[in-house]
């Protein structure tokens, strides 16, 4: 009654025993704990968390998750220019988690509450099939990693109507992997990569990124043997002295990646310094539009005046919540004094609970860490 | 937690809603007894050796018809199940009162009598007394319908019965009910006939006590709020934690789909023709094998089993590892029972 077969290939529990053994005779060997592995991806946060799968990891392995969630990178300025667009009256499209996304003093569905036009959309293509219905301007707020950056180059080199323009706030991994492994407090041993992401950058990309800070990167795929194939990878790697890049998602993921995709990406967007939210600077870590899309360009088409949103007074409550120390993987949700009482979905006070991507947002749905190994 | 104004979370089974419920009602109404502050499903009163089973619930769902039922089925259905999660399984009467929006369609009307009609026959239940109101136009949204009824019970049920070893049975498959009705408001087109389970129940749950008797130690059954906030709720009262095997929940193909596409958890959906039966293990079998004898228990499995550890937690093994199970918060579905 239960599963195809499909699912079985990937979800094989004796198969899952295996590999947790593994990886307990792996952490064993390398005699020193805890070993702290990264994985940089909201979609791994949710496998992990879902199938209970650090229920069953050796205690000396910790697997945690560092800036993988696009929606709770987005800075507040920039869900401040969305917002501050939209009271001025012109027409906004994004995706759903951005709409409860807080910025300085209000978030999109605050803006909507006072009357502002905010659709949400599935993805970029719909964004331009809404501004081909009407004349009037309509921005599309874009935000997403790699991957979804594609989409939204693929619709800016489509020809869309002159009434449709992007307000970018895509991210790109690999630069904040580059911050992560140079925070000293951190240290993390190994990364998990996204195998979404991959598909498109390719698994070699990551090769100089390993050599240089002398951290192995294996590519996984979003089942629970994906990932514990993934994990005793990276262990064995670590085992080895191997820094390099490793493909763990062989049936998706090649060395080069969707040549034509990152052609599209890099033809549309730049690499920019550009915030991170709760994290600071990270050097080539925006997604800006290439001058030659000027015209495509929300920013430079209007001007965006967020003076009257941004606050230099923050609240008591966003002082105390921890998504920054999060976001890069120093301290777990179970750590913030807010997670599961003041900061919940349904009033989110940080962006790791808005985005169903957000490590705390995942946390409050699956239960977080509980130490369930011992119970009978 | 429950605020200064009614929101749709404090309708929806889960945790808001027991806030409301404890801090208005059971607080400001008492005496405490075995009705209102052990917020079972009804109220027991004792009449010599045995109980009176007092239970009434209001229904409102949109749409009114849906794949495998109706509003009737289900202001029958609600009831008498009630009644039979408590041990009354042969409803002395039930009271049917139905508040009516002015311009509703007398054939609509007739279509739910119909059904109530029908669904009361299968349960052996009888409507001995009821109500009419009409509103204005716009002041309800087309019906509402209230049932309340009685039953004997010569041992009550608690739903907070659970003890360490207890088997957990579930009667059969999870989240028909919640995505049937889901699908049929937003005009989904899932593949595979998704249908609610809604029926009367106290046929299948007499037969798990005649096979169990004495070692039926708890039942619930989990409508709103789904298997998740049944369990929970089992679990805190009966003051044990619940492992759940997730190889062993059955949920139909059909559903699982939907709930991948949706992003909906079938643990949290509401469920109209299921029960939960915590059983002492050394009868589990017996019971089970009774409920699939059944035509409504076919499906009926064995999910988990009660232990000590972890008191009011449900700890849900995935095969792969463990985690808690979390209730749903909110309203998932506003209106859906």
């Amino acid at each position: 009654m239960t599963s195809g077969v499909g699912e079985l290939k990937f979800r094989d529990p004796r198969r899952a025993r295996e590999l947790t053994a593994a990886l307990v005779r792996l952490v064993h060997s390398l005699d020193r704990a805890p070993v702290t592995l990264m994985h940089v991806c909201g979609t791994h946060e949710q496998a992990i968390a879902r199938f209970g799968l650090r229920a069953s990891l050796p205690p000396a392995l910790r697997v945690i998750m560092g800036p993988g969630c696009p929606v709770c990178v987005t800075d507040l300025c920039e869900v401040d220019e969305s917002v501050a667009l939209a009271l001025q009256g012109v027409r906004i499209a994004t995706y759903g988690d951005m709409v409860k996304l807080p910025g300085s003093s209000k978030s999109l569905a605050d803006a909507q509450a006072e009357g502002a036009r905010v659709e949400v959309v599935y993805s970029a293509t719909q964004a331009v099939e809404l501004a081909r219905a009407s004349d009037e301007p309509l921005v599309f707020f874009a935000s997403g990693f790699e991957t979804t950056a594609v989409a939204t180059a693929a619709t800016v080199l489509s020809k869309p109507p002159a009434n449709f323009s992007v307000l970018s706030a895509h991210k790109y991994v690999p630069p904040a992997m580059e911050a992560v492994a140079r925070l000293p407090e951190a240290r993390v041993e190994g990364f998990l990569a996204a195998g979404h992401a991959a598909v498109i950058t390719g698994y070699g990309l990551f090769e100089d990124f390993a050599r240089r800070h002398r951290t192995p990167v294996v590519v996984a795929g979003f089942e629970p043997l994906d990932i514990l194939a993934a994990l005793v990878k990276l262990l064995e790697m670590i085992r080895d002295g191997e820094y390099s890049a490793a493909n763990a998602y062989p049936r998706c993921v090649t060395r080069e990646g969707n040549r034509r995709a990152q052609e599209s990406l890099w033809r549309v967007f730049e690499a920019v310094d550009g915030p991170w939210r709760g994290i600071g600077v990270i050097p080539s870590g925006n997604l800006q539009l290439r001058e030659e899309w000027a015209a495509l360009d929300a920013r430079r088409r209007f001007r965006i005046d967020v003076s009257g949103l941004t606050q230099t007074v923050q609240s008591d409550l966003s002082r105390r919540c921890l998504c920054g120390k999060i976001m890069v993987g120093l301290v777990e949700p179970s750590d913030c004094p807010l997670f599961g009482r003041e900061c919940r979905p349904e009033s989110p006070v940080g962006a790791c609970m808005v985005s169903s991507e957000g490590t705390c947002k995942i946390w409050h749905q699956y239960g977080g860490r509980p130490d369930l190994g011992g119970t009978p | 937690m429950i605020g200064d104004k009614i929101a749709q979370k404090h309708g929806a089974g889960g945790p808001a809603m027991r806030a409301l419920i404890e801090s208005v009602f059971v607080t400001g109404l008492g005496p405490a007894g075995a009705g209102l502050a052990a917020m079972d499903d009804g109220a027991a009163i004792a009449v010599g050796d045995r109980f009176l089973v007092l239970t009434t619930d209001s229904y409102v769902i949109k749409p009114l018809f849906f794949p495998g039922g109706d509003i009737g089925r289900l202001a029958i259905s609600g009831t008498v199940n009630d009644l039979a999660m408590m041990g009354a399984t042969e409803p002395l009467g039930l009271t049917c009162a139905v508040v009516i929006e002015a311009g509703f369609a007398i054939a609509d009307l007739e279509r739910i009598r119909d059904s109530m009609r029908a669904t009361c026959a299968e349960a052996g239940a009888c409507i001995v007394t009821g109500d009419t109101k009409v509103m204005g136009k716009g002041e309800l949204d087309g019906i509402v319908i209230n049932t309340s009824g009685v039953g004997f019970a010569k041992r009550v049920v608690p739903d907070s019965g659970l003890r360490p070893g207890d088997r957990i049975i579930v009667t059969g498959s999870l989240g028909d009910h919640g995505f049937a009705v889901m699908a049929a408001r937003h005009k989904l087109e899932l593949e595979g006939a998704l249908a609610s389970d809604v029926a009367p129940l106290n046929g299948l749950v007499r037969t798990a006590l005649a096979a169990g008797g004495e070692s039926v130690s708890a039942m619930k059954d989990p409508t709103r709020g789904g298997l998740s906030s049944a369990l929970r709720e089992m679990a805190a009262k009966g003051e044990v934690g619940i492992v759940l095997h997730e190889a062993s929940l059955p949920v139909r193909p059909e559903v699982r789909a939907a709930s991948e596409l949706l992003g909906i958890d079938p643990l949290h959906v509401a469920n109209e023709g299921k029960a939960v039966i915590g059983v002492r293990a050394e009868a589990a079998d017996r019971v089970l094998q009774a409920l699939q004898a059944h035509s409504l228990g076919r499906d009926a499995a064995i999910i988990g089993t009660c232990v000590a550890e972890r008191p009011g937690s449900v700890i849900l093994d995935t095969g792969f590892g463990r985690r808690l199970l979390a209730e749903p918060e909110g309203e998932l579905l506003p209106r859906i029972c």
